[in-house]
């Protein structure tokens, strides 16, 4: 976002220290700039606010002016101009700042409300971190540390609720854990579009539930999940799976659609237990689809990929690929590179090298379903655009592989490249798969890796490093987060050792290599390097592909380019 | 010197022999002709009257009805919605029914003349759940009212138009706060708004300009048109106009309703002269004088007010004029006008645990400090009445209610803790000599947890 011009900027005071912040923006938010830490629960940047877990009470004033004359009533002590002080706390989020508005946030009357808060928050809550999923992340955790007593005076019974209701498929609620904040139910009502999640009963009674008759089935049901600040709503596949300070953080990008989700992949030991959201608010904001969290799952499915094997037979890698030059050499002239919308942008990069080298004609299989309006595009392919930035092909995939199926059955094809993708899923006919020698790089076992006659296993998207090319034109990086399976080789690797093998010139192996490549060949990635691509992506210049028909339809920060 | 004569304007007509609820008898009693005379008048000049009248609402804040009227958004271009508040909960307090039940025409005309004056063309009676039989009514004088042109489209050949509609409530004491009743009004949880931004003059019922009024309020802007705002103003004393209903409850000889002017009457007259004293071989021991939120005054005591010209007079506790100010003056609220007496057989900790298991029951739930801390303070009060009181729960219950006043979404907060902090503030001895003097359960005296 391009900085707000200054007409836009309000003067604030928070805790004495004077800033310019852009109009609209609340006090929790401009006090953050500051490095001022205002407390919250119920409070969500991109949810409607409602005000109601109260941990966010500051004190307000406005300098002071004569009523009658407007001029400044100064303060003969200090010199300065008095404030009057709202004699109440007022919450912090539903407070936009005004010009001249100051903010005392570490007052003793402040913090005895941030103190009443916290032990009314406890009150009734199970009091069972030890033994909560939430533990390590919980925002009533640490914030009880921050600003709580550090002591109880409650000796009464605590309240009885139910401890485990299936909300939906993947979403499981304690209630006595939760604290009505209400964010899941705004996120499911504003967010989703899916207004299933409401209390019953009232005051400390209340009671989170989905409507009769109804479940949290939409396919964002998990955002609920990251939104809740405690315990309360935890993800089936993933509660009592691992505790949280033990994994370790990768980004990602979810590869399921071309909305390209920003993601964080969770890890320990080389094992992945959940994928969440990362914000960024130029594509996903906080949000991602329950769909992309699932896919680390292919990680270690059964039919995972993991030897080389040449007709069928185990071998190495260097007979493999010797294997495929004898195959390159006697189809010279007959050989098609099919392409995957699923490599990154580097793996493209290289199957565009091995295409050239081979002198064969290229095409990349097309995913296209129904767009959800939000973080599910219809382009099924997470990276499309990046096999037209970097020239892999001129013009979007057709929606079958027709052209290739013809030239096989014609005889004009007797060698296909099959990179990622699994040819009689993209509508090959066995009967073709039979006809043509395939060199398959491929993570799962299909009827291509069946019918290969080199078989190269490669990675996951989680097993490396690369980037992918949005919808929007965005360039956003994902970073390995386990390695991968023994026998398997990263698809640079491959590709490069493909590329000597038809006979090519030498080709990089490694990220860094091939980035020289394209910041040389590529003029929308002129100058840039792999590590310098910012963390929340860089936008491409769309205008050299202007006149494609993209399939996307409208979704979350993106609208369709009208022709 | 002996209590004044009623005056009764609001409630003329209530428990009169032979009178009515129907049209016709509101209309023999001269009925509707305010709202003819109101249809003659500029809006802006009813307004004017109502303002001159000093007039403050009756529904608990005293909030100045002039005021509430001017603020609101005439500039939106919405339309301007009139609610009228007939959710009656506020415990010790009755007035609003009978004016539904014995004289409802009289509210129907105030809310015609009161939609005139603001460009109301929808004006919804939110009326609480409880009151079955009064819906019943306001919907058949709305209809009669309809039926002869009062109510409706081209309301006597005006060329103005308006409907009521009656709403009932599913019984919750939070609707009685107007953003909740607002939310419940449209169909929601009542759970009141922040305030800003969702000040109903603004963005009210269905995000329009709306105003919320009491029933007896709009009642008294009948009169005001009827006499004049500067006529209406002599009524009562000044910055306190006109009459108010107040409801006695609890330990006198003849408990009941009665209209007098505002602050005309003090507080021993009403109990003493009016309500015939004390029962036989009691004395008072506790006023609650504006329903059960307001803070408690204790029988005896006496209070130091600060005159305008900065001197100070002594006030005692019988003396207290019943209007807004010097009750404000002394701590507590006229609100509602629920005056509930209490005599020298009530125990002080059963009386709160009583009006703490309100509370927490109707708690809407919304906002952290009155949520858990009304329940809290409920328990604590039940726990003391059943044996186990220990001497610090005085000391934890101030703590816990003054957690909650002050930091919530709604008023609910204050009312649900003045009670506490009034209680320990006048009755603190009996919360420290309870948990010797108590040690066997009392069941019967609240309900159980």
């Amino acid at each position: 976002m391009s900085a707000a011009p200054p007409t836009d900027l309000v003067p604030v005071t928070i805790d004495g220290q004077e800033l310019a912040v852009p109009k609209g923006t609340n006090v929790i938010e401009a006090a953050r700039r500051v490095g001022v830490d205002v407390p919250f629960y119920c409070y969500h940047p991109k949810l409607s606010v409602v005000g109601n877990c109260r941990m966010c009470l500051v004190e307000l004033g406005q300098p002071a002016v004569d009523p009658a004359t407007k001029a400044p009533v100064m303060d003969p002590v200090t010199g300065r101009q008095r404030i009057n002080w709202i004699p109440r706390p007022q919450i912090g989020c539903a407070t936009t700042v005004t010009p001249g508005l100051h903010v005392r946030t570490q007052t003793p009357q402040i913090k005895a409300c941030r103190e009443g808060v916290m032990e009314f928050l406890l009150i009734n809550h199970p009091l069972d971190c030890p033994i909560c999923d939430q533990a390590g992340e919980c925002k009533l955790q640490e914030q009880a540390t921050g600003y709580g007593r550090g002591y109880s005076r409650f000796i009464e019974q605590k309240n009885v609720k139910p401890k485990r209701t299936q909300l939906g498929p993947r979403v499981m609620l304690d209630d006595e854990r939760c604290i009505l904040c209400s964010r899941c139910i705004r996120f499911c009502k504003e967010i989703a579009k899916d207004d299933v999640l409401g209390f019953t009963d009232r005051g400390s009674y209340s009671t989170l539930t989905c409507y009769p008759g109804r479940q949290l089935t939409n396919n964002y049901s998990l955002n609920t999940v990251d939104l809740c600040p405690v315990g309360a709503l935890t993800s089936t596949d993933f509660r009592f799976k691992m505790r949280v300070w033990f994994l370790k953080q990768t980004p990602g990008i979810d590869p399921e659609s071309s909305a390209g989700a920003n993601t964080v992949v969770w890890s320990r030991e080389g094992v992945i237990y959940r994928i969440t959201p990362r914000d960024n608010d130029a594509v996903n904001d906080s949000w991602m689809a329950d769909s992309g969290r699932e896919l680390y799952k292919q990680v270690r499915a059964p039919g995972r990929l993991a030897g080389v094997r040449v007709a069928g037979v185990p071998a190495s890698l260097d007979a493999a690929v010797a294997r495929a030059g004898e195959l390159f050499r006697a189809a010279a002239g007959r050989v098609a590179v099919v392409g995957s919308g699923r490599s990154s942008v580097e793996e493209q990069w290289l199957t565009r090298r091995l295409a050239e080298a081979l002198q064969a004609s290229t095409q990349l299989v097309s995913r296209v379903g129904e767009g959800d309006g939000l973080l599910v595009s219809a382009d099924r392919n997470p990276n499309v655009r990046g096999a037209l930035v970097t020239g892999l092909i001129r013009s979007l995939p057709a929606q079958r592989l027709d052209d290739l199926a013809a030239a096989i059955d014609a005889g004009r094809v007797t060698t296909v490249v099959a990179v990622g993708e699994d040819l009689a899923a993209a509508g090959l006919t066995p009967a073709q798969l039979a006809k043509v020698q395939i060199v398959h790089l491929g993570t799962a076992a299909s009827p291509t890796s069946e019918a290969a006659a080199v078989l190269l296993p490669a990675l996951t998207l989680f097993e490396k490093a690369g980037c992918f090319v949005n919808q929007q034109f965005r360039l956003q990086r994902f970073q390995r987060a386990v390695p991968g399976p023994a026998g398997a080789h990263d698809d640079l690797e491959l590709l490069a050792r493909l590329i000597g093998a038809a006979g090519g010139a030498a080709a990089p192996a490694d990220l860094g290599g091939v980035w020289r490549e394209l910041a040389a060949a590529v003029p929308a990635l002129a100058g840039r390097t792999f590590t310098t691509v910012p963390d929340l992506g860089l936008p491409l210049d769309s205008a050299p592909f202007a006149g494609l028909p993209f399939v996307e339809g409208p979704g979350l920060h993106y609208t369709p380019a009208r022709t | 010197m002996p209590a004044p004569a009623e005056r009764r304007i609001i409630f003329k007509h209530i428990d009169e022999p032979g009178y009515t609820p129907d049209l016709a008898c509101y209309l023999r009693h001269g009925g509707y002709a305010t709202l003819r005379k109101a249809l003659a008048l500029a809006p802006a000049a009813i307004i004017d009257e109502v303002k001159k009248s000093g007039l403050r609402g009756r529904g608990g804040a005293g909030f100045g009805c002039g005021l509430k009227w001017s603020l609101v958004d005439r500039k939106s271009g919405k339309p301007i919605y009139l609610v009228v508040n007939a959710d009656e909960s506020e415990p010790g307090t009755f007035k609003d029914r009978y004016i539904i039940h014995q004289d409802p025409h009289q509210l129907i005309e105030g809310i015609m003349v009161s939609s005139w004056a603001n460009n109301v063309r929808q004006a919804y009676i939110y009326i609480r759940g409880e009151f079955p039989h009064g819906a019943r009514i306001l919907e058949k004088a709305i209809a009669e009212a309809r039926a002869a042109n009062l109510v409706g489209p081209n309301v006597l050949g005006s060329g103005y138009s308006c409907e009521i509609y009656v709403h009932r409530g599913a019984g919750a004491y939070i609707c009685g706060e107007e953003t909740g009743l607002i939310e419940s009004l449209e169909g929601k949880r009542p759970y009141p708004r922040i305030k800003p931004p969702y000040f109903p003059a603004v963005l009210g019922l269905y995000q329009c300009p709306t105003i919320v009024n009491n029933v007896e309020t709009l009642c008294h802007v009948k009169h005001i048109v009827d006499v004049g705002g500067e006529e209406f103003a002599k009524i009562g004393t000044p910055g306190n106009t006109g009459t108010r209903v107040l409801c006695v409850s609890g330990h006198v000889r003849r408990p009941g309703y009665f209209e007098y002017e505002v602050g005309r009457i003090t507080l021993g007259q009403l109990l003493h002269e009016v309500c015939g004293g004390p029962l036989p071989g009691r004395t008072f021991k506790a006023i609650i004088p504006g329903g059960s939120s307001a803070k408690v005054l204790r029988w005896g005591e006496t209070f130091t007010l600060k005159n305008k010209d900065g001197s100070t007079r002594t006030l005692a506790v019988e003396d207290i004029p019943m209007d807004f100010d010097t009750l404000a003056a002394c701590g507590t609220m006229g609100g509602s006008g629920g005056v509930i007496v209490m005599d020298d057989s009530v125990n002080m900790v059963e009386a709160l645990a009583n009006i703490n298991a309100f509370y927490a029951h109707e708690s809407c739930g919304q906002c952290t400090p009155c949520r858990e801390g009304s329940l809290w303070m409920k328990k604590i009060t039940t726990r003391m009445v059943h044996g186990q009181a220990r001497a610090e729960d005085g000391a934890l219950l101030q703590g816990v209610a003054d957690q909650i006043a002050g930091r919530t979404i709604c008023a609910f907060g204050e009312a649900c803790s003045w009670p506490t902090q009034s209680f320990l503030a006048k009755f603190g001895d009996e919360f420290r000599a309870y948990p010797a003097a108590k040690t066997a359960p009392r069941p019967e005296s609240v309900p159980l947890a």
